[in-house]
């Protein structure tokens, strides 16, 4: 009976004061601490995140020129086709459905429903999947086809309005017999081409050809297209990587996550599935990144 | 926990959300398109006036999207007050690391000339024996 008087005793003096909150089983904002945890890791993302875009702003306000995104980012898999912005569109709403998914998979954990969540979980995946996979082509385009690497950076824009020349200096004349010129702010994207090397070899380089500008402080100079600011293939394939990692990170949890729902490890807890609901806020936190990616890279 | 809203309640909620994100998004796109000149030929937003318009919509729309997906998918909405203020408090912080990066940026690429001159500067080598640095006068010796 000791052992009641002792808790009554206890009872009597915390009553009302701060001394009860370090028993312990009282949720400090009412949320577990597993969840809360999550939260203010995704807070400290969140930091990283904006670290590395407010970076990419530095630095594109710091360069005279920087590449367009709907110049760039204009190829859709199997179609030849310029078709501006629209993959990165398809991207976008690939991760809208399976943050939707997401929502419902929390929403049937909510009410103990074990196949609801492993069936939401396992769209919310395959969602996953196929952004990275369109990641994976993207990527491709721009390594294989168009030469931008994290220190090479092949889109550029004209500085200033001017005249394309011909490799022995006279002005270039389009097919028409238009003379080939160009206007301030102009995309261009250099190619490879192979350049006999004097020992007899071939190299591949990037073609630029000569041209004199006709306008503004650079009126009456020559020189060749340049490569555009190196920094951005660095940013692009930095920060997409980072968030394409995130995805990667994000589908496997899932998937380890749908797994033990489907064998009942979380039904035995009787929490409402809080795991669910706790890579829920991850997996929308990944969705949410998105939107601030989509908005600095592809639509500013 | 959104356990106040019935099981058709939150159905409708996911659907709504689904269609906000979605049209925004497209929406978004589509004024993307147009403001850089792919939809009417010829009619472009690339400086001025119309590109800060522009820039500014564009902004208010992700800002949108992030405060939907916050406050009804990750459920911030029902959380308690202190906990969204912890969240969304520490965040204001970037306000002051945009203004203050942008403007270095922008300083930095105002006097590119400037900084290529400097770092393609010779210094002339001080002349031997004389002490290099700065001394203090009453220790100044030769």
């Amino acid at each position: 009976m000791a052992e009641t008087s002792v808790s009554h005793a206890h009872e009597a003096h915390g009553h009302g004061d701060d001394t009860q909150l370090w028993e312990g089983g009282k949720e400090p904002f009412k949320a577990s601490y597993g969840k809360l945890m999550m939260w203010y890791f995704l807070v400290s993302d969140a930091f990283t995140f904006a670290g590395f875009l407010i970076a990419y702003g530095a630095l594109r306000f710091s360069m005279p020129t920087w590449p367009e995104p709907d110049f760039v980012f204009a190829s859709f898999p199997f179609v030849k086709a310029h078709w501006p912005l629209i993959f990165v569109t398809f991207m976008t709403f690939v991760l809208i459905f399976s943050s939707v998914t997401m929502v419902r998979a929390v929403q049937e954990g909510h009410r103990e429903n074990q196949r609801g969540v492993v069936f939401w979980m396992f769209l919310t995946i395959l969602g996953g999947a196929t952004f990275l996979g369109s990641q994976a082509y993207e990527w491709t385009t721009l390594i294989v086809h168009e030469n931008v690497t994290v220190s090479q950076n092949p889109f550029g824009r004209h500085i200033a309005d001017g005249i394309y020349l011909n490799e022995d200096g006279t002005e270039a004349k389009k097919t028409d017999g238009a003379p080939d010129t160009f206007v301030k702010g102009e995309s261009y994207l250099l190619h490879m081409h192979t350049v006999a090397q004097k020992d007899g070899t071939v190299k591949e380089e990037l073609a630029q050809r000569k041209l004199k500008y006709t306008t503004g402080a650079y009126a009456g100079q020559t020189g060749v297209q340049e490569l555009g600011p190196k920094a951005f293939g660095a940013l692009f394939f930095f920060i997409t990587g980072f968030h394409g990692f995130h995805v990667f990170s994000g589908v496997l949890f899932l998937t380890i996550i749908m797994i033990n729902a489907g064998s009942g490890v979380y039904a035995a807890r009787r929490n409402g599935y809080e795991m669910v609901e706790k890579i829920g806020l991850y997996w929308h936190f990944v969705d949410l990144v998105w939107v601030f990616v989509f908005l600095v890279f592809y639509l500013l | 926990m959104a356990g106040h809203q019935t099981y058709e309640e939150q159905k409708a909620l996911v659907f709504r959300g689904l269609m906000i994100l979605g049209v925004i998004t497209i929406v978004e796109v589509i004024i993307a398109l147009f403001a850089k000149g792919h939809i009417i030929h010829g009619v472009k937003f690339s400086e001025g006036f119309g590109h800060y318009l522009y820039m500014l919509l564009m902004i208010g729309f992700s800002l949108f999207k992030a405060y939907f997906i916050i406050f009804f998918f990750m459920h911030m909405a029902y959380e308690v007050r202190g906990l969204m203020l912890s969240v969304l408090l520490p965040t204001t912080l970037l306000i002051w690391a945009i203004i203050a990066f942008f403007q270095e940026g922008s300083s930095w690429g105002a006097r590119r000339e400037q900084i290529k001159e400097k770092d393609e500067e010779v210094v002339k080598p001080a002349p031997a024996g004389k002490p290099q640095g700065y001394l203090l006068p009453g220790i100044m010796k030769g």
